[in-house]
Protein backbone atom coordinates (compact mmCIF):
# COMPACT_ATOMS: atom_id res chain seq x y z
CA UNK A 1 0.00 0.00 0.00
CA UNK A 2 2.66 2.11 1.07
CA UNK A 3 4.64 3.54 -2.25
CA UNK A 4 8.31 3.83 -2.63
CA UNK A 5 9.16 7.30 -2.27
CA UNK A 6 7.28 10.27 0.13
CA UNK A 7 7.74 13.10 -1.79
CA UNK A 8 4.35 15.07 -0.82
CA UNK A 9 0.97 14.56 1.03
CA UNK A 10 -0.51 15.06 -2.25
CA UNK A 11 -0.23 11.94 -3.51
CA UNK A 12 -1.06 9.96 -0.31
CA UNK A 13 -4.34 8.12 0.23
CA UNK A 14 -6.34 8.64 3.42
CA UNK A 15 -5.81 5.08 4.51
CA UNK A 16 -1.59 5.90 3.84
CA UNK A 17 -1.65 8.97 6.17
CA UNK A 18 -3.59 6.72 8.74
CA UNK A 19 -1.03 3.87 8.56
CA UNK A 20 1.89 6.71 9.34
CA UNK A 21 -0.07 8.12 11.70
CA UNK A 22 -0.41 5.15 13.72
CA UNK A 23 2.64 3.79 13.51
CA UNK A 24 3.47 6.78 14.90
CA UNK A 25 1.67 6.38 17.86
CA UNK A 26 3.59 3.35 18.86
CA UNK A 27 6.85 5.11 17.83
CA UNK A 28 6.52 8.09 20.67
CA UNK A 29 6.14 5.14 23.31
CA UNK A 30 10.03 4.12 22.22
CA UNK A 31 11.25 7.54 22.87
CA UNK A 32 9.45 7.26 26.90
CA UNK A 33 11.44 4.33 27.43
CA UNK A 34 15.24 4.23 29.37
CA UNK A 35 16.81 2.70 26.17
CA UNK A 36 15.26 4.88 23.33
CA UNK A 37 16.46 2.49 20.94
CA UNK A 38 14.81 -0.34 19.11
CA UNK A 39 17.07 -2.78 16.26
CA UNK A 40 14.78 -2.30 13.63
CA UNK A 41 16.86 -0.61 11.22
CA UNK A 42 20.38 -2.02 12.41
CA UNK A 43 22.95 -2.15 9.80
CA UNK A 44 20.96 -0.11 7.65
CA UNK A 45 22.30 3.56 6.13
CA UNK A 46 19.82 6.88 5.87
CA UNK A 47 21.89 10.11 4.00
CA UNK A 48 20.55 13.79 5.08
CA UNK A 49 20.77 15.31 2.10
CA UNK A 50 19.99 18.54 3.29
CA UNK A 51 20.98 21.47 0.74
CA UNK A 52 19.15 24.07 2.41
CA UNK A 53 20.47 24.56 6.04
CA UNK A 54 18.40 23.58 8.60
CA UNK A 55 18.66 22.55 12.62
CA UNK A 56 15.38 21.29 13.61
CA UNK A 57 13.94 19.26 10.60
CA UNK A 58 18.06 17.57 10.32
CA UNK A 59 17.77 16.70 13.91
CA UNK A 60 14.75 15.52 13.79
CA UNK A 61 15.11 13.27 11.28
CA UNK A 62 18.91 12.01 12.81
CA UNK A 63 17.43 11.15 16.15
CA UNK A 64 14.40 9.08 14.30
CA UNK A 65 16.94 7.65 12.43
CA UNK A 66 19.21 6.61 15.13
CA UNK A 67 16.23 5.39 17.56
CA UNK A 68 15.54 2.77 15.05
CA UNK A 69 19.30 2.04 15.13
CA UNK A 70 20.20 3.07 10.99
CA UNK A 71 23.50 4.68 10.65
CA UNK A 72 22.57 8.49 10.08
CA UNK A 73 24.97 10.63 7.61
CA UNK A 74 24.47 14.10 7.63
CA UNK A 75 25.66 15.47 4.10
CA UNK A 76 25.09 19.00 3.40
CA UNK A 77 26.52 20.37 0.23
CA UNK A 78 26.94 24.48 0.05
CA UNK A 79 24.71 25.57 -2.30
CA UNK A 80 26.75 27.86 -4.55
CA UNK A 81 29.08 24.91 -5.85
CA UNK A 82 25.50 23.45 -7.19
CA UNK A 83 23.79 25.52 -8.89
CA UNK A 84 23.06 23.68 -11.84
CA UNK A 85 20.55 20.97 -11.87
CA UNK A 86 22.96 18.16 -13.68
CA UNK A 87 25.09 18.57 -10.64
CA UNK A 88 22.60 18.06 -8.03
CA UNK A 89 21.80 14.62 -9.71
CA UNK A 90 25.40 14.18 -9.61
CA UNK A 91 26.00 14.50 -5.74
CA UNK A 92 22.77 12.58 -5.62
CA UNK A 93 23.96 9.71 -7.91
CA UNK A 94 27.17 9.63 -5.84
CA UNK A 95 25.70 9.11 -2.71
CA UNK A 96 23.46 6.37 -4.37
CA UNK A 97 26.35 4.71 -4.89
CA UNK A 98 27.10 4.18 -1.54
CA UNK A 99 23.59 2.05 -1.19
CA UNK A 100 21.92 3.80 0.82
CA UNK A 101 18.97 2.37 2.18
CA UNK A 102 16.85 6.09 2.30
CA UNK A 103 17.65 9.80 1.47
CA UNK A 104 16.06 12.58 2.90
CA UNK A 105 16.37 15.77 0.78
CA UNK A 106 15.95 19.42 1.50
CA UNK A 107 15.90 22.05 -1.40
CA UNK A 108 15.57 25.07 -1.72
CA UNK A 109 13.87 24.86 -4.88
CA UNK A 110 10.49 22.63 -5.74
CA UNK A 111 10.82 19.47 -7.37
CA UNK A 112 14.48 18.63 -6.41
CA UNK A 113 13.40 15.62 -4.42
CA UNK A 114 10.65 14.13 -7.15
CA UNK A 115 13.88 15.18 -9.55
CA UNK A 116 16.85 13.20 -7.41
CA UNK A 117 13.81 10.23 -6.82
CA UNK A 118 14.02 9.82 -10.75
CA UNK A 119 17.89 8.76 -10.75
CA UNK A 120 17.93 7.04 -7.50
CA UNK A 121 17.55 2.95 -6.12
CA UNK A 122 16.91 4.04 -2.70
CA UNK A 123 13.73 5.47 -1.52
CA UNK A 124 13.31 9.39 -1.39
CA UNK A 125 11.63 11.53 1.47
CA UNK A 126 10.87 14.74 1.12
CA UNK A 127 12.30 16.90 4.24
CA UNK A 128 10.76 20.61 2.36
CA UNK A 129 11.50 21.58 -1.04
CA UNK A 130 11.02 25.35 -1.50
CA UNK A 131 6.92 26.40 -1.68
CA UNK A 132 6.23 23.10 -2.44
CA UNK A 133 5.22 20.42 0.27
CA UNK A 134 6.90 19.41 3.59
CA UNK A 135 5.11 16.61 3.97
CA UNK A 136 6.70 15.18 7.51
CA UNK A 137 5.45 18.65 8.93
CA UNK A 138 1.87 17.99 7.79
CA UNK A 139 1.86 14.71 9.41
CA UNK A 140 3.25 15.31 12.78
CA UNK A 141 0.90 18.40 12.74
CA UNK A 142 -2.14 15.78 12.55
CA UNK A 143 -0.60 13.76 14.52
CA UNK A 144 -0.51 16.56 17.38
CA UNK A 145 -4.44 17.50 16.32
CA UNK A 146 -5.35 13.93 16.68
CA UNK A 147 -3.98 13.97 19.98
CA UNK A 148 -5.62 16.52 21.34
CA UNK A 149 -8.95 16.52 19.79
CA UNK A 150 -9.37 12.77 19.29
CA UNK A 151 -10.34 12.63 15.52
CA UNK A 152 -9.70 14.81 12.86
CA UNK A 153 -12.84 14.87 10.32
CA UNK A 154 -15.16 17.66 11.03
CA UNK A 155 -12.57 20.12 12.93
CA UNK A 156 -12.27 23.43 11.59
CA UNK A 157 -8.64 24.23 11.25
CA UNK A 158 -7.19 27.88 10.30
CA UNK A 159 -3.74 28.57 8.64
CA UNK A 160 -2.35 31.78 9.60
CA UNK A 161 0.42 33.64 7.80
CA UNK A 162 1.96 33.39 4.81
CA UNK A 163 0.50 30.99 2.63
CA UNK A 164 2.16 31.97 -0.79
CA UNK A 165 5.67 30.77 0.10
CA UNK A 166 4.88 28.35 2.65
CA UNK A 167 5.42 24.74 2.04
CA UNK A 168 3.73 23.85 5.60
CA UNK A 169 0.54 25.27 4.89
CA UNK A 170 0.34 23.75 1.17
CA UNK A 171 0.97 20.36 2.86
CA UNK A 172 -1.19 20.39 5.75
CA UNK A 173 -3.70 21.83 3.81
CA UNK A 174 -3.63 18.20 1.50
CA UNK A 175 -3.53 16.60 5.17
CA UNK A 176 -6.46 17.90 6.67
CA UNK A 177 -8.81 18.11 3.83
CA UNK A 178 -7.88 14.46 3.07
CA UNK A 179 -8.57 13.51 6.81
CA UNK A 180 -12.09 15.37 6.39
CA UNK A 181 -11.66 18.77 8.25
CA UNK A 182 -12.31 22.41 7.13
CA UNK A 183 -9.42 24.37 5.83
CA UNK A 184 -9.21 28.10 6.46
CA UNK A 185 -6.67 30.26 5.39
CA UNK A 186 -6.15 33.95 6.32
CA UNK A 187 -3.32 35.95 5.64
CA UNK A 188 -3.09 39.51 3.99
CA UNK A 189 -4.09 39.35 -0.13
CA UNK A 190 -0.77 39.18 -1.42
CA UNK A 191 0.41 36.40 0.09
CA UNK A 192 -2.34 34.44 -0.66
CA UNK A 193 -1.86 32.41 -4.03
CA UNK A 194 -4.37 32.67 -6.45
CA UNK A 195 -7.04 29.60 -7.32
CA UNK A 196 -6.29 29.01 -4.07
CA UNK A 197 -9.68 27.61 -3.73
CA UNK A 198 -9.34 24.45 -6.28
CA UNK A 199 -7.54 22.68 -3.14
CA UNK A 200 -10.31 22.94 -1.33
CA UNK A 201 -9.83 25.50 1.46
CA UNK A 202 -11.72 29.13 1.89
CA UNK A 203 -9.44 31.62 2.17
CA UNK A 204 -9.80 35.17 4.51
CA UNK A 205 -8.57 38.52 4.53
CA UNK A 206 -9.80 39.04 7.95
CA UNK A 207 -8.38 37.14 10.92
CA UNK A 208 -11.43 37.92 12.97
CA UNK A 209 -14.09 35.56 10.25
CA UNK A 210 -11.39 32.97 9.75
CA UNK A 211 -11.20 32.32 13.46
CA UNK A 212 -14.75 32.56 14.15
CA UNK A 213 -14.86 28.73 15.44
CA UNK A 214 -11.83 27.25 14.77
CA UNK A 215 -10.47 24.35 16.77
CA UNK A 216 -7.08 24.51 15.77
CA UNK A 217 -5.75 27.46 14.68
CA UNK A 218 -2.12 27.52 12.92
CA UNK A 219 0.28 30.41 12.62
CA UNK A 220 3.19 30.40 9.80
CA UNK A 221 6.07 31.46 10.05
CA UNK A 222 6.76 34.95 8.80
CA UNK A 223 10.09 35.34 6.81
CA UNK A 224 10.19 39.00 7.73
CA UNK A 225 13.40 39.88 6.67
CA UNK A 226 12.63 38.58 3.25
CA UNK A 227 8.82 40.00 3.16
CA UNK A 228 8.43 43.23 5.23
CA UNK A 229 7.21 46.05 2.77
CA UNK A 230 6.86 43.81 -0.54
CA UNK A 231 3.70 42.01 0.86
CA UNK A 232 2.71 43.78 4.05
CA UNK A 233 3.65 47.08 5.13
CA UNK A 234 5.60 46.55 8.71
CA UNK A 235 6.18 43.62 10.51
CA UNK A 236 4.68 45.55 13.70
CA UNK A 237 1.21 46.05 11.30
CA UNK A 238 1.17 42.28 10.37
CA UNK A 239 1.55 41.51 13.80
CA UNK A 240 -1.21 43.69 14.49
CA UNK A 241 -4.15 42.38 11.91
CA UNK A 242 -2.68 38.63 11.55
CA UNK A 243 -0.45 38.25 14.63
CA UNK A 244 -2.44 35.94 17.23
CA UNK A 245 -2.76 37.10 20.71
CA UNK A 246 -5.24 35.91 23.54
CA UNK A 247 -7.95 39.04 22.08
CA UNK A 248 -7.83 37.01 18.89
CA UNK A 249 -7.85 34.38 19.58
CA UNK A 250 -11.27 34.38 21.51
CA UNK A 251 -13.11 34.35 18.55
CA UNK A 252 -12.22 30.64 18.30
CA UNK A 253 -13.38 28.20 20.18
CA UNK A 254 -12.77 28.17 23.68
CA UNK A 255 -10.90 24.56 23.82
CA UNK A 256 -9.03 25.79 20.26
CA UNK A 257 -5.41 24.89 20.14
CA UNK A 258 -2.33 27.21 18.59
CA UNK A 259 0.06 25.66 16.41
CA UNK A 260 3.43 26.47 14.94
CA UNK A 261 6.18 24.92 13.06
CA UNK A 262 8.88 26.90 14.75
CA UNK A 263 10.84 28.64 15.06
CA UNK A 264 8.66 31.29 16.88
CA UNK A 265 9.03 35.32 15.79
CA UNK A 266 8.16 36.07 19.28
CA UNK A 267 5.87 39.16 18.66
CA UNK A 268 4.79 38.37 15.41
CA UNK A 269 3.40 35.49 14.58
CA UNK A 270 2.32 34.62 18.25
CA UNK A 271 1.71 37.07 21.17
CA UNK A 272 4.99 36.98 23.65
CA UNK A 273 2.15 35.35 26.23
CA UNK A 274 0.91 32.59 23.99
CA UNK A 275 4.43 31.57 22.59
CA UNK A 276 5.88 31.28 25.82
CA UNK A 277 2.73 30.71 28.52
CA UNK A 278 1.26 28.00 26.41
CA UNK A 279 4.03 26.45 24.83
CA UNK A 280 2.50 22.48 25.08
CA UNK A 281 1.02 21.80 22.06
CA UNK A 282 4.43 23.54 19.72
CA UNK A 283 6.74 21.53 22.18
CA UNK A 284 4.39 18.43 21.26
CA UNK A 285 4.82 19.48 17.60
CA UNK A 286 8.35 18.83 18.10
CA UNK A 287 8.21 15.47 20.19
CA UNK A 288 5.57 14.14 17.16
CA UNK A 289 7.73 15.17 15.01
CA UNK A 290 10.60 12.40 15.91
CA UNK A 291 7.38 9.99 16.03
CA UNK A 292 6.71 10.60 12.36
CA UNK A 293 10.16 10.89 11.17
CA UNK A 294 10.58 7.54 12.66
CA UNK A 295 6.85 5.98 11.11
CA UNK A 296 7.92 7.10 8.07
CA UNK A 297 11.33 5.27 8.48
CA UNK A 298 10.47 2.31 9.23
CA UNK A 299 7.78 2.27 6.98
CA UNK A 300 9.71 3.71 3.83
CA UNK A 301 13.56 2.80 4.55
CA UNK A 302 15.78 0.05 3.17
CA UNK A 303 12.25 -2.05 1.57
CA UNK A 304 13.27 -4.56 -1.13
CA UNK A 305 13.01 -2.38 -4.12
CA UNK A 306 11.23 -5.02 -6.02
CA UNK A 307 8.20 -5.18 -3.86
CA UNK A 308 8.32 -1.34 -3.18
CA UNK A 309 7.18 -0.92 -6.82
CA UNK A 310 7.00 3.11 -7.41
CA UNK B 1 -6.85 -34.86 25.81
CA UNK B 2 -9.89 -33.52 25.30
CA UNK B 3 -10.56 -31.99 21.32
CA UNK B 4 -13.69 -30.06 20.81
CA UNK B 5 -15.41 -30.46 17.29
CA UNK B 6 -15.82 -27.03 15.47
CA UNK B 7 -18.97 -25.18 15.59
CA UNK B 8 -22.37 -26.90 14.52
CA UNK B 9 -20.76 -30.01 16.51
CA UNK B 10 -24.10 -31.10 18.62
CA UNK B 11 -20.79 -32.97 20.31
CA UNK B 12 -19.11 -30.45 21.91
CA UNK B 13 -16.26 -31.67 24.24
CA UNK B 14 -16.44 -35.03 23.06
CA UNK B 15 -13.62 -36.68 23.58
CA UNK B 16 -10.60 -37.68 21.19
CA UNK B 17 -8.42 -40.44 23.29
CA UNK B 18 -4.79 -41.09 22.82
CA UNK B 19 -3.46 -38.01 23.06
CA UNK B 20 -0.16 -36.40 21.17
CA UNK B 21 0.46 -39.71 19.57
CA UNK B 22 -3.18 -39.99 18.37
CA UNK B 23 -2.64 -37.62 15.31
CA UNK B 24 -3.97 -39.32 12.54
CA UNK B 25 -7.45 -39.48 14.12
CA UNK B 26 -6.77 -36.15 15.15
CA UNK B 27 -6.18 -34.24 11.54
CA UNK B 28 -8.00 -36.09 8.91
CA UNK B 29 -7.63 -35.60 5.44
CA UNK B 30 -11.32 -34.30 4.90
CA UNK B 31 -10.76 -31.78 8.43
CA UNK B 32 -13.21 -29.42 8.14
CA UNK B 33 -12.44 -25.44 7.47
CA UNK B 34 -11.45 -24.73 11.15
CA UNK B 35 -10.59 -27.16 13.67
CA UNK B 36 -11.16 -25.97 17.61
CA UNK B 37 -8.39 -27.61 19.79
CA UNK B 38 -9.48 -25.73 23.27
CA UNK B 39 -12.70 -23.77 23.90
CA UNK B 40 -13.50 -21.04 26.53
CA UNK B 41 -14.03 -23.73 28.96
CA UNK B 42 -10.53 -25.61 27.78
CA UNK B 43 -8.84 -22.27 27.95
CA UNK B 44 -10.08 -20.97 31.11
CA UNK B 45 -8.67 -25.00 32.94
CA UNK B 46 -5.79 -24.58 31.45
CA UNK B 47 -4.87 -20.68 32.91
CA UNK B 48 -6.00 -22.27 36.21
CA UNK B 49 -3.60 -24.98 35.95
CA UNK B 50 -0.84 -22.43 34.57
CA UNK B 51 -1.27 -20.23 37.72
CA UNK B 52 -1.24 -22.64 40.26
CA UNK B 53 2.15 -23.70 38.32
CA UNK B 54 3.35 -20.34 38.46
CA UNK B 55 2.77 -20.12 42.39
CA UNK B 56 4.10 -23.40 42.40
CA UNK B 57 7.28 -22.58 40.70
CA UNK B 58 8.01 -19.24 42.26
CA UNK B 59 9.18 -18.59 45.55
CA UNK B 60 8.46 -14.84 45.88
CA UNK B 61 5.36 -14.54 43.91
CA UNK B 62 5.11 -10.45 45.00
CA UNK B 63 8.27 -10.06 42.54
CA UNK B 64 5.96 -11.26 39.85
CA UNK B 65 5.28 -9.29 36.73
CA UNK B 66 3.34 -10.54 34.11
CA UNK B 67 4.22 -9.04 30.37
CA UNK B 68 1.66 -9.93 27.14
CA UNK B 69 2.80 -10.50 23.71
CA UNK B 70 0.10 -8.91 21.95
CA UNK B 71 -2.10 -9.56 20.40
CA UNK B 72 -3.29 -13.07 21.62
CA UNK B 73 -1.43 -13.14 24.71
CA UNK B 74 -2.82 -9.67 25.97
CA UNK B 75 -6.60 -11.90 27.38
CA UNK B 76 -4.73 -14.70 28.52
CA UNK B 77 -2.07 -12.44 30.66
CA UNK B 78 -5.09 -10.01 32.29
CA UNK B 79 -7.21 -13.98 33.22
CA UNK B 80 -3.69 -15.47 34.75
CA UNK B 81 -3.11 -11.91 36.64
CA UNK B 82 -7.32 -11.89 37.87
CA UNK B 83 -6.29 -16.28 38.60
CA UNK B 84 -3.28 -15.45 40.62
CA UNK B 85 -5.80 -12.62 42.75
CA UNK B 86 -8.22 -15.44 42.76
CA UNK B 87 -5.64 -17.77 44.37
CA UNK B 88 -3.29 -15.93 46.53
CA UNK B 89 -4.92 -12.29 46.54
CA UNK B 90 -1.81 -11.00 44.65
CA UNK B 91 -1.85 -7.87 42.36
CA UNK B 92 0.54 -8.91 39.99
CA UNK B 93 1.63 -6.13 37.41
CA UNK B 94 0.49 -6.48 33.82
CA UNK B 95 2.43 -5.44 30.75
CA UNK B 96 2.26 -5.36 26.91
CA UNK B 97 4.78 -5.85 24.50
CA UNK B 98 5.01 -5.34 20.93
CA UNK B 99 7.57 -7.36 19.73
CA UNK B 100 7.30 -6.43 15.32
CA UNK B 101 10.23 -3.71 15.96
CA UNK B 102 12.39 -6.60 17.00
CA UNK B 103 11.66 -9.43 14.60
CA UNK B 104 14.44 -10.67 13.14
CA UNK B 105 12.76 -10.86 9.18
CA UNK B 106 12.04 -7.19 8.73
CA UNK B 107 14.12 -6.56 6.22
CA UNK B 108 13.37 -9.54 3.79
CA UNK B 109 9.46 -8.62 3.87
CA UNK B 110 8.44 -5.63 1.57
CA UNK B 111 5.37 -3.75 3.42
CA UNK B 112 6.09 -3.72 6.90
CA UNK B 113 3.79 -4.83 9.24
CA UNK B 114 1.54 -2.70 11.79
CA UNK B 115 2.42 -1.97 14.82
CA UNK B 116 0.81 -2.74 17.98
CA UNK B 117 0.74 -1.69 21.22
CA UNK B 118 3.24 -1.45 23.98
CA UNK B 119 2.34 -0.18 27.90
CA UNK B 120 4.66 -1.52 30.44
CA UNK B 121 3.34 -0.70 34.11
CA UNK B 122 6.43 -0.12 35.72
CA UNK B 123 10.42 -1.53 35.59
CA UNK B 124 11.04 -5.13 35.39
CA UNK B 125 14.32 -4.75 37.21
CA UNK B 126 14.30 -7.67 39.91
CA UNK B 127 10.91 -8.49 38.79
CA UNK B 128 10.46 -12.63 37.59
CA UNK B 129 8.93 -11.71 34.15
CA UNK B 130 6.44 -14.03 32.73
CA UNK B 131 5.58 -14.06 29.13
CA UNK B 132 2.67 -14.88 28.02
CA UNK B 133 1.73 -15.88 24.39
CA UNK B 134 -1.26 -17.85 22.66
CA UNK B 135 1.12 -19.90 19.95
CA UNK B 136 4.29 -20.62 20.05
CA UNK B 137 6.08 -22.16 16.98
CA UNK B 138 9.26 -21.37 15.60
CA UNK B 139 10.62 -19.34 19.17
CA UNK B 140 11.43 -16.47 16.92
CA UNK B 141 9.21 -14.10 18.78
CA UNK B 142 9.76 -15.15 22.20
CA UNK B 143 13.38 -14.33 21.47
CA UNK B 144 12.15 -11.21 20.04
CA UNK B 145 10.50 -10.54 23.07
CA UNK B 146 13.49 -11.36 25.36
CA UNK B 147 15.24 -8.81 23.18
CA UNK B 148 12.68 -6.11 23.72
CA UNK B 149 12.28 -6.66 27.36
CA UNK B 150 15.49 -6.02 28.15
CA UNK B 151 15.66 -2.83 26.59
CA UNK B 152 13.14 -2.13 29.51
CA UNK B 153 15.49 -3.38 32.21
CA UNK B 154 17.07 -6.25 33.69
CA UNK B 155 14.56 -9.08 34.91
CA UNK B 156 15.81 -11.38 37.71
CA UNK B 157 14.10 -14.81 35.70
CA UNK B 158 12.61 -14.93 32.28
CA UNK B 159 9.89 -17.68 32.39
CA UNK B 160 7.37 -18.27 29.41
CA UNK B 161 3.82 -19.36 29.22
CA UNK B 162 2.44 -20.84 25.86
CA UNK B 163 -1.29 -21.26 25.56
CA UNK B 164 0.41 -23.78 22.64
CA UNK B 165 3.12 -25.19 21.75
CA UNK B 166 3.37 -26.53 18.31
CA UNK B 167 6.89 -27.57 18.18
CA UNK B 168 9.25 -26.83 14.81
CA UNK B 169 11.74 -24.89 17.16
CA UNK B 170 14.29 -22.86 15.17
CA UNK B 171 15.78 -20.96 18.15
CA UNK B 172 16.84 -23.46 21.54
CA UNK B 173 13.75 -21.84 23.03
CA UNK B 174 11.99 -23.69 26.13
CA UNK B 175 8.54 -23.41 27.28
CA UNK B 176 7.96 -23.25 31.38
CA UNK B 177 4.09 -23.56 31.28
CA UNK B 178 2.15 -24.74 28.54
CA UNK B 179 -1.76 -25.45 28.26
CA UNK B 180 -1.13 -28.00 25.19
CA UNK B 181 1.38 -29.60 23.33
CA UNK B 182 0.03 -29.39 19.63
CA UNK B 183 1.87 -31.57 16.94
CA UNK B 184 0.65 -29.60 14.04
CA UNK B 185 1.63 -29.00 10.47
CA UNK B 186 4.26 -26.32 9.72
CA UNK B 187 1.76 -24.63 7.15
CA UNK B 188 -0.98 -25.16 9.42
CA UNK B 189 -2.14 -22.04 11.21
CA UNK B 190 -3.38 -22.09 14.83
CA UNK B 191 -5.35 -18.85 15.86
CA UNK B 192 -6.94 -18.02 19.05
CA UNK B 193 -10.66 -16.18 18.27
CA UNK B 194 -12.49 -13.84 19.98
CA UNK B 195 -9.94 -11.63 20.85
CA UNK B 196 -12.94 -8.78 19.24
CA UNK B 197 -15.22 -10.01 22.33
CA UNK B 198 -12.79 -8.44 25.62
CA UNK B 199 -11.74 -9.92 28.13
CA UNK B 200 -14.39 -12.04 29.27
CA UNK B 201 -14.37 -13.96 25.82
CA UNK B 202 -15.67 -16.18 24.58
CA UNK B 203 -11.88 -17.22 23.83
CA UNK B 204 -11.37 -20.66 21.32
CA UNK B 205 -8.60 -21.81 19.78
CA UNK B 206 -8.29 -23.41 16.24
CA UNK B 207 -6.55 -24.88 13.35
CA UNK B 208 -6.78 -24.04 9.95
CA UNK B 209 -5.55 -26.57 7.90
CA UNK B 210 -2.72 -25.43 5.08
CA UNK B 211 -5.57 -24.72 1.99
CA UNK B 212 -8.05 -22.56 4.72
CA UNK B 213 -4.63 -21.14 6.39
CA UNK B 214 -3.53 -19.22 2.77
CA UNK B 215 -6.52 -18.52 1.98
CA UNK B 216 -7.26 -16.58 5.08
CA UNK B 217 -3.63 -15.22 4.83
CA UNK B 218 -4.75 -14.07 1.50
CA UNK B 219 -8.22 -12.46 2.86
CA UNK B 220 -6.28 -10.88 5.88
CA UNK B 221 -3.91 -8.51 3.39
Amino acid sequence: MIGRDLLGIERLERAEIERILDTAEHMREIGTREVKKVPTLRGRTIVNLFFESSTRTRASFEIAGKRLSADVINFSPSTSSLKKAESILDTARTLDAMDPDAVVVRHAEAGVPQRIADVLAAPVINAGDGAHEHPTQALLDLLTVRQEKGCIDGLTVTIVGDILHSRVARSNIYAFRKLGAEVRIAAPPPMIPCAIEALGVKAYTSLREALEGADVVMALRIQNERLAGAYFPSTREYSATFGIDRAKLRFAKDDAIVMHPGPVNRGVELAHDLADHRPGVILDQVRNGVAIRMAVLYLFAGRQPAEAAR
Amino acid sequence: MRFVKPEGSSAQGAEVGGGAGASSEVWPSHKPAATAILDEVGIRRSLMRIAHEILERNEEPDRLYLVAIPNGGVPLARRLAANLREIADLVVPVGVLDTTLYRDDLLSTGERPALRQTEMPSAVDDHVVVLVDDVVKTGRTIRAAMDALMDFGRPRVVQVVGLVDRGHRELPIKLDYVGKNLPTHPDDEVQLRGLEGGLRGPLELVVLSTEEASESRGAGK
